[in-house]
């Protein structure tokens, strides 16, 4: 059972996808880039589907249930489990993560 | 008898000495071993598990035992379980020996269950069939040509098979129910907050719950108390009383929402028939109950469930933890090629997709839109338990479909979700019961209650499995 | 010849001084170690979530209040999404739409003694990154988490300021307040507080804004007026030349004394903000509030008012003073014991503020009481003793030999102010110097110093030095 599918102007292409790539720094093989033109595009007419209900004046939810944040005491723990962090570091030296050189 | 034994008889027969806790764990740990054409598992922690059955047998020595004392149980491998690989069935995680453990996994080790290991699953939860795993797809013990479901394949299908007396597993927009209704099992998506997620590898951060699955309602409530409750650690954890399914059930008022039964083949509809006939000889009627947004329900999830997941994701980058690149030039490099090359095609769609509904321009039509539906699907819900007391709807738009039938047709599977989500979105609690096969493969049914009414559920569960046997069938092996 | 009107705005990043960070419980004090402070939480492994410290929450309502603000009934965090290896989650937890704190107003004292009411648009909450350290691993970085997740309380201006003194003294009384409120240590040489500034440049009188820089992080008060001062003449050279001014980031080199542009980062700027789902909306209740405003002590702008209209301060001595809490605390002990203020103003900002900085240690390590000093101030206006003699008990004190009545009576230090007594000596030196009282009486006042330096040679220095001048004018015009 499919639900009702409508397009509303919204378009995925190539530009869009180099931005979404960008955004999410992830890279894709050129035929992988095709089908995820395709593949965006039927999922993109699914959520405009939404665009057929009223929603006037209607809260967005964030939350299944409606309530709200507890807060922490503000004391700190003592105890920290460092080397077993730093043992499954994939590169670590004097206790510092490393990444190729970063410019400002 | 042991291995298709539930968790109930399992206690029985270690109280009453007829087998020893280290015995069990072998005897499931032999049949994992004659079982790995099904793919279910993707660690066994052999010497793990023989060690916390010893001291399990002290314990039951010495008469100091709980429900789960003993009971091997194996965790979906998204639940972070310290010293053991935890890897997500991800290629970006398959290296993550996780430092901690996760709040679930640490209350019911607690609670005295022994861990077998750590179950398969979709990649990063994502998926409704168990095939996206970097270790390969998860068969369904009924016919090894068909998916298990998922995202908890592995959890559902071990247990199907025996290999494990109840496992934990995750449910975002029907990760439980769906593969446990594929497997002919039990399983329940506990009300949003119940259970802690601290320590749950996050995929859609509103709408995960960690639950069992198991052989009956019974052991699935027995689960749930082990791990249920007020978690400090996880913000969005609820303080609620303790689920107390153990007392008889009530005759209610179940609702029948048409939006549900409409397309539903006409198999399948034989086969919910007949367990709506069965409720009703229990005592309990039926009334329509009316869910006008269903439709929109899996348009809804899956931005929300895309935008939420697609951030989640992003601390995955080779930098701390994980896979990482071999070489990279720089540092964009490195993000980008550890990334591409540790996510599967499924899990960048959906980051993809869920960064598209999050970017400037779109956020309004797509993220705050779907916000929107989902509270009036909730309030759709909402309104309906003032007429009924639980809602019972199919699971699945089918029974478990063959490898590969689906994997090219994206739409197709996010279709598989259709009466699962609504109950996510709205983060109510919600029962998947085997009652019955359609062309030799299990059916499941859903029980839908309000917030915080797993009673409700799983006491009329236990009561339709004091009824009927659909339960307790398991698939026939040689060597059984 | 256009007369050209700066137009700046702030954005100041203050860490707050909690025990734990905002959403982990991992201490706030960093270990040496690099990452030893850094729990699950801050490193970001799977599965972990955030729990909110109550104590940032409280900080940032004590600052709304402070500069009498509107406080949010309910606020959220949210997601702001982008890569950046010191930044572990790949996002940061902020606030966008409904931040903790709304409007206020924070009044600031210009250098000609003017005080202006600049606009607070709104102070959010949120997490600090790590730190990238550029390493001597050849075309590596390193990174240092002990820093992430610290609270900061960020505080938006309103585009009110129009000079770089205006923009500096806005930072300043914003340094002022935050120390005073004890919501932040004010440690500048840490990056305990981080100023960046957007500022564009319009012709006088034109109601449009001009394209604006961002000036990042700047961290002395100082460097802020000159980091300003060189990008509005580099703006106006600019436009002057007929170019335009383009949006960029900016960073200010204090050893040449110029902004250069950042190296542009691809990063683009959607940051795709949405409510983060691990955190609920945030309740402010009155309760809460009420509850903090108890706390809130005398603030800065309060005190300089009671100092100046009160006790007759300058603006220059009001502002030395309430720099730093501690030296306004110490100075409101010692004006206590009902004392000439302007005489404890002297003493700390004097001899205080020069023996610190001989002995390089902090104001917290004084030596002397704020009691005590109040006593020594008192015996010198009770002449008990000389202005002189107070000095080298200070020294004294300083060296903690005493108290100030033990040194003054152990010593024999009490002023001399016996006229007879002073009579005497005074007789004595005229006599002893018969020529330089001629001096004197020809006409050269200046020699008057002469005779004062010898009574006090013979008083060993407790001659009162009023009594000893008088007595010395009537004898020596006789």
């Amino acid at each position: 059972m499919r639900p009702p599918t409508s397009s509303s102007g919204l378009k995925v292409d190539q530009q869009t996808i180099d931005k979404l790539l960008l955004l999410s720094q992830l890279s894709l093989l050129p035929e992988d880039r095709e089908k995820l033109l395709g593949d965006l595009s039927s999922i993109v007419e699914l959520i405009d589907f939404m665009q057929t209900i009223d929603t006037e004046g209607v809260e967005p939810l964030s939350h299944p249930l409606e309530v709200t944040q507890r807060l922490r005491a503000d004391e700190p723990e003592t105890s920290l489990d460092q080397e077993q962090y730093q043992a499954i570091a994939p590169q670590i030296r004097d206790g510092l993560y490393l990444v190729p050189r970063v410019l400002e | 008898m042991i291995p298709y034994a539930n968790v109930a008889q399992l206690r029985s027969g270690l109280d009453n000495g007829e087998f020893s806790a280290e015995e069990l764990a072998y005897f499931y740990l032999s049949r994992i071993d004659a079982a790995t054409d099904l793919n279910c598992f993707i660690t066994v922690d052999q010497e793990g598990v023989i060690a916390a059955a010893k001291n399990a047998d002290k314990a039951i020595a010495k008469k100091s035992v709980g429900p789960l004392t003993g009971i091997p149980i194996a965790h979906k491998d998204l639940f972070c379980t310290e010293g053991l690989l935890t890897s997500c069935a991800s290629h970006m995680l398959n290296n993550f020996v996780a430092p901690y453990d996760a709040t679930v996994v640490d209350r019911l080790r607690k609670a005295g269950a022994i861990t077998l290991g750590k179950t398969n699953m979709d990649e990063f939860a994502m998926g409704s069939s168990n095939e996206t795993s970097f270790y390969g797809a998860v068969k369904n013990p009924w016919d090894r040509t068909c998916v298990p479901g998922g995202s908890s394949g592995g959890s559902a299908a071990a247990i199907a098979a025996g290999l494990a007396a109840a496992c934990t597993g995750s449910d975002t927009g029907g990760s439980i129910r769906q593969p446990a209704s594929f497997c002919g099992v039990t399983g329940l998506k506990p009300t949003y907050g119940r259970v802690s997620r601290y320590g749950m590898i996050a995929f859609a951060s509103s709408l995960d719950q960690g639950g069992p699955l198991a052989r009956t309602a019974s052991d699935a409530g027995t689960l749930l108390n082990a791990i249920e409750g007020y978690d400090p650690n996880d913000s969005t954890s609820a303080i609620a009383d303790a689920t107390d399914f153990r007392s008889a059930s009530q005759p209610l008022k179940i609702g029948i929402p048409a939006q549900y039964w409409n397309d539903l083949s006409a198999s399948l509809t034989k086969v919910l028939d007949e367990a709506r006939l069965t409720l009703e000889s229990l005592g309990h009627r039926f009334v329509p109950v009316d869910l006008p947004h269903t439709n929109a329900s899996t348009a809804a999830y899956y931005v929300i469930a895309g935008a939420e997941a697609s951030t989640n994701l992003s601390r995955y980058d080779g930098v701390r933890y994980g896979h990482r690149a071999a070489s990279a030039e720089s540092l964009e490099n490195l993000y980008q090629v550890s990334r591409s090359e540790g996510f599967g095609s499924e899990v960048k769609r959906r980051i993809l997709t869920g960064t598209y509904a999050l970017s400037v321009g779109y956020y309004e039509a797509y993220y705050l839109k779907a916000q929107q539906i989902r509270r009036l699907i909730r309030q759709d819900f909402l309104d309906a338990f003032l007429q009924a007391d639980v809602i019972l709807t199919p699971v699945a738009p089918s029974t478990a479909f063959k490898r590969d039938e689906l994997m090219e047709d994206p739409i197709m599977m996010y279709q598989q979700d259709i009466y699962t989500t609504p109950a996510s979105l709205a983060g109510l609690p919600a029962l998947s019961l085997p009652c019955g096969f359609s062309d030799r493969m299990p059916v499941g049914m859903q029980l839908i209650g309000p917030h915080f009414g797993e009673a409700s559920l799983l006491k009329l569960g236990r009561q339709y499995q004091d009824e009927t046997d659909w339960h307790a069938l398991h698939p026939v092996y040689d060597d059984d | 010849m256009t007369e050209w009107e700066p137009v700046i705005g702030l954005e100041v990043h203050v860490q707050l001084a909690t025990r734990s960070k905002i959403f982990s419980r991992a201490a706030t004090t960093f270990g040496k170690y690099p990452n030893s402070n850094a729990n699950a939480v801050d490193i970001a492994l799977p599965g972990v979530l955030p729990v909110l410290n109550e104590e940032a929450v409280r900080m940032a309502i004590k600052f709304g209040l402070a500069i009498d603000a509107e406080i949010a009934p309910s606020c959220r965090f949210d997601r702001k999404n982008y890569f950046y290896p010191d930044l572990p989650k790949g996002y940061q937890i902020s606030q966008l739409d409904q931040p903790i704190v709304g409007r206020g107003t924070l009044p600031i004292f210009l250098v000609d003694g003017s005080i202006r009411e600049i606009g607070i648009t709104r102070a959010h909450l949120e997490e600090d990154a790590g730190k990238s350290i550029h390493t001597e691993y050849e075309g590596l970085t390193g990174i240092d988490l002990n820093r992430a997740g610290t609270p900061l309380l960020e505080i938006v201006s309103e585009p009110e300021l129009h000079s770089a003194n205006e923009a500096a003294a806005c930072f300043r009384e914003l340094h002022s307040l935050v120390t005073a409120l004890e919501i932040c240590d004010g440690n500048l040489n840490e990056g305990s507080m981080r100023c960046d500034a957007n500022i564009s440049i319009r012709p006088r009188g034109s109601k449009i804004l001009g394209q604006r820089t961002e000036i990042k992080n700047v961290n002395s008060f100082r460097f802020v007026e000159k980091a300003l001062r060189y990008e509005i003449e580099r703006q106006i050279s600019v436009l002057e030349s007929g170019g335009d001014v383009v949006l960029e980031t900016r960073l200010y080199d204090s050893e040449r004394d110029e902004t250069r542009s950042m190296r542009s980062k691809e990063s683009s700027d959607d940051y795709r903000y949405f409510p983060d789902p691990d955190l609920l909306p945030v309740d402010i209740s009155d309760d809460l509030i009420e509850s903090v405003r108890v706390t809130v002590p005398e603030l800065p702008a309060e005190k300089r008012n009671r100092y100046i209209v009160e006790l007759g301060l300058t603006n220059y001595e009001a502002n030395r003073l309430i720099e730093d809490p501690k030296v306004s605390r110490y100075f409101d002990e010692a004006a206590q014991r009902s004392v000439d203020a302007k005489l404890a103003a002297n003493w700390i900002l004097g001899e205080i503020s020069a023996a610190l900085k001989r002995d390089e240690i902090d104001f917290a390590e004084v030596p002397i009481s704020p009691g005590e000093l109040g006593k020594l101030i008192q015996r010198i206006e009770d002449e008990t003793i000389s202005g002189k003699i107070a000095k080298s008990i200070f020294e004294s004190l300083w060296k903690k030999e005493g108290s100030v009545d033990g040194i003054i009576e152990s010593r024999g230090l009490q002023q001399l102010s016996n006229a007879t007594e002073l009579e005497k000596v005074v007789s004595q030196i005229i006599d002893d110097f018969p020529d330089q009282v001629r001096q004197f009486r020809d006409g050269k006042e200046k020699i008057l110093g002469f005779f004062v330096g010898h009574v006090m040679k013979a008083t060993a220095g407790r001659a009162n030095p009023k009594q000893v001048n008088e007595i010395l004018q009537r004898e020596l015009r006789v």
